[in-house]
């Protein structure tokens, strides 16, 4: 039952409720918050919109125009004397993706308790499965919840029993609602209430909270969402970011409910936003303890990790001129993003930009991807690769971001990144699967059956793998029912060597990549084949060779052209013919010359553009 | 000929106006007069001309066709010497180009040009051409012809080998071409043939007997073009299909090479790109006009004009065609007025397709740096170029006409 809220900071612990929603992708998360902040009545019946929390931003003009983090709800439930208490709930927002694997650990760890949201025609996902050890992990109570039970095609006793396997308990324990038509979300608040355990924490110590989000607003700098472990926070006192020792003055502190309401402060237990008024994420960065700067906590509460980069791509503007609208992207996306980082780089091919370093390959699209539509940039995205640390025989050691920075001299050993990825599938492709891991250089390091014909496989594999085209391999070969997760596993020694391309003896530095010695000769072949039909005929013959050292593996020839004139052109064709001209001159200026050979830039971009949705996960 | 897909382009006056600046070359310029004629019993499959069946103009009820078509074409050129004024001179060229023009009476054809001659005089050894198909012309027709003015008939023949008729889709019969140029020898007109290259299917021992067969002909004149797969033909379409292949670059410069080499042999110069001539008396002076770049007026649908650097087009349909002139209005449907750097670009482009060549100095500094690249390349000849100071294409340079033209661009 929905009831007049508890003011902030002035809430008991042990009648606030911290909880997050674990869910795959279009399993109906936002949904059922919909209906959540309806039943909690935060949200009038008038105000309600579908998806209120993620599209927030859509009709403000001013204030926080970024997507809700953290959401305190009401909710009263009565004993069975009859008598009603009031609780605060808060939701909090996970991201949902694995490259945000860390990002995803701190928000469950300002929680107490999960709700595993299920969608029960689909059964859970291996990127949900992966967030749910990771609340385990935490050791959170978790709620589980088939959702979408209206649907005709819903198992939810199938669903039911797997849930049970893999978090233990009975099939019965498992709530069924409907985010659609609301059925069984009041129980599921209820239960809430009743299951998941009250914050706890030392009113009287010195502050420590928690930073679970940081995230830049252009209207007010960045926005910071803290949980409050010990003590208090209050506005206008001076606060301290315990990894940097920096000092900052709290200029607003409040909760969300669902819009940002400043408050007195937030005490034990409770979940809310800071903002200071600094412009970086990085001055208010995800893990790190906050605390009062007049009364200091002694110890973090542990936990923070410096954001550290996976994979690196090359990215340069198509057209060269746009290279400092680049630089001034890259500088206004970094704000917002504490992983992001990047150094300028020449490639002799693509001319001036930057070398960037990403937490994975759905970091890399996302960034990509706002770079084209938010700043209106053409890009060309080199191959991704991993990071390599190179021993030379001298003992020397060299860390490799850019292929092209491989040694060139006697190396004693390279070694590689690898990850733990966790496969969920119908049984009917465990052989398939097993195939393509093998062919991947990947060990089994276990397998489980979930129920009677879907399958759990972990395997330690190559990052460098995952980067190449890992996904689109599974997906196919699984018709598209495989999902897949993977988290940061270590390094391993690998037998690896430099591959690269030369058009007409000249190496193109764009072209190279680190590859297992076993992959060497595909990769020659499949890139010389790839720039034979992509780069158009010359005026002399091009020989494409690609090479390990001196040792040539794979060549194509792109013969030379002999006609390109239009044999007929009179006086109605001149305008026409003229105009093509003008094209063609524009297109000469989008050309690139590697030695003699002009190579288009659309040639670079498909020639390294990853084919298809290579990498992305689940949805 | 016009292309049946128009250009953008800028608007065009009502009245057909043209600017003052395109004016002021009139008087100084040769002038000549091309005419659409913009019917064909069948269409062939690989034709994107601006061209129409009977059957696709609305038969008997259409409100053009070929009994009334040379009178809509009078009253444009009615219109061409009101715009053009006092100043123009007479014309040096006609040319009376399709679709088939032979589908208009003969007596059409010389009215028309008994018109034109009426209002702008025909300049003293005026050439006057007309395209002709094979299966459209009579020994009577033709002699009714050369009486009314005509110098010259341009046959359309394409091959010689039935299998590539076939594909070109083609029906006029073989036999007929050898009928119609003997006719045309007969009346006393010059006579030329066109001849299509790489289609689909086409050996080169095909190609071989095709040129020939016209060297046998003995004609004045022959064309040679390579098959062009047009967007929106029937050609076009069997090729996205895959029911014929692509023609090849490749094969097409194997068969340029043979042509080059059969006709100088057989004592055909080249004189542009795809034209050679058996002397300099009978190439076609009206289609060196559009490479020179001097004036002349397209009449008829679609057709394209050029006066001192404006470029216009008219609109495409017959019957719209029609109704402008009928309500007084320029049958213009958009023009442009070339920029200095479009007409260099438009003087290399054109004037490197011709045997005299382009003069090097025409060329900006960077184009005049790229000569001797071309040379060593052996795309331009060096003895042209250091003689006579001119650009003239190599074999190997009218096949990369479109590379060399690129370097010559250079700013
Ligand atoms: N039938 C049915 N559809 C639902 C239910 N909950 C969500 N959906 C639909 O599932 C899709 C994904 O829901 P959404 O809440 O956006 O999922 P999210 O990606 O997890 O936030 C949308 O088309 C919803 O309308 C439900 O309970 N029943
Ligand atoms: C206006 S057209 C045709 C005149 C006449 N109607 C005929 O077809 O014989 C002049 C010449 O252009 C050539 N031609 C037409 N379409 C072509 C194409 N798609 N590719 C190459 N040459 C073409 C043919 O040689 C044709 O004879
Ligand atoms: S006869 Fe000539 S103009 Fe007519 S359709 Fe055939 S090629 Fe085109
Ligand atoms: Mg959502």
């Amino acid at each position: 039952m929905a009831r007049t809220a508890l003011a902030p900071h002035a809430t008991p612990p042990d009648l606030i409720r911290n909880f997050c929603i674990i869910a795959h992708i279009d399993h109906g998360k936002s949904t059922l918050a919909d209906r959540m902040l309806q039943k909690t009545g935060v949200v009038d019946p008038r105000a309600m919109r579908a998806q209120y929390l993620d599209r927030m931003d859509i009709e403000r003009e001013r204030g926080i125009t970024i997507k809700s983090q953290a959401v305190r709800m009401p909710w009263a439930v009565e004993d069975a004397a009859g008598a009603s208490t009031t609780y605060a709930l808060n939701m909090i927002d996970t991201p949902g993706h694995v490259d945000f694997t860390y990002e995803v650990s701190r928000s469950l760890a300002a929680c107490e308790g999960a709700v595993l949201l299920v969608d029960a025609a689909q059964g859970i996902e291996a990127q949900t499965l992966a967030n749910l050890y990771l609340a385990m992990e935490n050791d959170l109570t978790i709620i589980p919840v088939l959702n979408k039970i209206d649907l005709p095609a819903a198992q939810p006793e199938k669903y039911a029993e797997e849930l049970a396997k893999l978090i233990g308990g009975e099939p019965d324990d498992c709530l069924r609602v409907s985010g659609k038509t609301g059925e069984g979300v009041e129980p599921l608040l209820d239960t809430i209430v009743a299951q998941i355990p009250a914050p706890t924490g030392d009113a009287n110590a010195p502050a420590r909270a928690m930073i679970f989000d940081s995230v830049y607003d252009t209207y007010r700098g960045v926005v910071t969402y803290v949980r409050v472990v010990d003590g208090n926070l209050n506005p206008r006192e001076k606060i301290v970011m315990m990894s940097t020792r920096a000092t900052h003055e709290l200029l607003e502190i409040g909760v969300i409910s669902p819009e940002p309401v400043p408050s007195n402060g937030l005490g034990v237990g409770e979940v809310g936003y800071l903002i200071t008024g600094v412009k970086d994420v990085r001055q208010s960065r995800v893990g790190d303890t906050v605390t009062n700067a007049s009364k200091p906590a002694s110890k973090d509460l542990g936990g923070y990790r410096d954001p550290k980069p996976m994979v690196f791509s090359g990215l340069y503007p198509i057209d060269g001129s746009d290279y400092p609208d680049l630089r001034e992207a890259l500088d206004k996306l970094k704000l917002n993003d504490a992983a992001l980082v990047y150094e300028p780089e020449t490639s002799a091919a693509l001319g001036f930009g930057f070398r960037v370093g990403f937490l994975g390959l759905l970091h890399l699209e996302i960034v990509r991807e706002r770079l084209e539509r938010e700043f209106g940039l053409d890009l060309i995205s080199t191959q991704p690769n991993v990071v390599y640390d190179v021993t030379m025989d001298d003992g020397k050691a060299v860390h490799v971001t850019n292929p092209s920075e491989y040694p060139d001299g006697k190396i004693r050993e390279v070694s590689e990144p690898i990850v733990r990825a966790t496969i969920l599938s119908p049984s009917e492709f465990v052989g398939a699967i097993m195939e393509l891991c093998q062919q991947k250089r990947g060990s089994l390091r276990g397998m489980d059956y979930l129920s009677e014909d879907r399958v759990e496989m972990r395997y330690t594999l190559p990052l460098a793998e995952i980067v190449f085209d890992f996904f689109d391999q599974l997906k196919s070969r699984t018709r598209g029912y495989a999902s897949l997760d993977y988290e940061p596993d270590g390094e391993q020694v690998a037998d690896l060597v430099k591959v690269e391309i030369l058009l007409q003896g000249e190496t193109v530095d764009a072209f190279s990549a680190i590859v297992h010695k076993d992959k060497a000769y595909a990769y020659g072949v499949m890139m010389a084949s790839k720039l034979k039909d992509l780069i158009p005929r010359q005026q002399f013959e091009v020989p494409i060779q690609a090479a390990i050292g001196s040792r040539i593996i794979a060549r194509e020839n792109i013969r030379a052209i002999r006609k390109d004139v239009l044999a007929k052109c009179y006086g109605g064709d001149i305008s026409r013919k003229r105009k093509l001209l003008e094209k063609q001159k524009e297109g000469k200026k989008r050309m690139k010359m590697v030695g003699r050979v002009e190579v288009p830039q659309e040639a670079f971009v498909a020639a390294l553009s990853s084919d298809g949705d290579k990498g992305k996960k689940g949805s | 000929m016009p292309p049946s897909a128009l250009p953008d382009g800028d608007p065009a006056p009502v009245s057909g106006e043209l600017p003052a600046a395109a004016l002021a070359s009139i008087a100084g310029t040769e002038l000549g007069i091309y005419v659409h004629v913009p019917f064909c019993t069948v269409r062939c499959g690989y034709c994107d001309f601006n061209t129409y069946t009977l059957t696709e103009l609305g038969g008997l009820g259409a409100t053009i066709g070929v009994d009334t078509y040379a009178d809509a074409a009078l009253a444009e050129v009615d219109l061409a010497r009101r715009v053009l004024g006092d100043e123009a001179p007479a014309v040096s060229t006609v040319f009376v180009g399709g679709g088939t023009p032979t589908m208009l009476r003969s007596g059409d054809l010389v009215r028309m040009l008994s018109g034109i001659r009426e209002r702008f005089g025909l300049a003293p050894g005026a050439e006057v051409t007309t395209e002709a198909n094979p299966d459209s012309v009579t020994p009577e027709s033709l002699a009714q012809l050369s009486e009314g003015g005509f110098t010259r008939v341009s046959i359309g023949m394409q091959s010689a080998v039935p299998h590539v008729l076939a594909t070109l889709e083609r029906t006029h019969d073989p036999d007929n071409v050898a009928r119609a140029v003997a006719a045309t020898r007969a009346a006393g007109m010059q006579v030329s043939v066109d001849l299509i290259y790489g289609t689909p299917g086409e050996s080169l021992d095909d190609w071989r007997r095709s040129l020939e067969t016209a060297i046998a002909l003995e004609p004045d004149h022959i064309s040679a073009y390579a098959l062009v797969v047009e967007q929106g033909t029937k050609l076009a379409a069997q090729v996205r299909r895959g029911l014929v292949a692509m023609p090849e670059d490749d094969d097409e410069a194997d068969k340029y090479e043979l042509a080059d080499g059969l006709l100088a042999d057989a004592g055909f110069g080249w004189y542009e790109v795809s034209n050679w001539a058996r002397s300099e008396q009978t190439r076609c002076r009206h289609n060196i006009a559009y490479w020179a770049g001097t004036n002349w007026w397209g009449v008829g649908p679609g057709a394209h004009s050029h006066v001192g650097g404006v470029r216009w087009w008219n609109v495409k349909h017959p019957s719209a065609y029609a109704a402008r002139l009928r309500s007084g209005e320029s049958p213009a449907q958009a023009r442009e007025s070339l920029t200095d750097e479009q007409r260099h670009d438009e003087r290399v482009l054109l004037g490197t397709r011709l045997v005299e060549g382009l003069p090097v100095d025409d060329l900006r500094t960077g184009g005049r740096g790229a000569v001797a690249g071309l040379i060593a390349d052996g795309l331009i000849d060096g003895a042209a170029a250091v003689a006579r100071g001119r650009v003239v294409l190599t074999r190997r340079g009218r096949l990369l006409a479109d590379t060399v033209v690129h370097r010559l661009l250079a700013a």
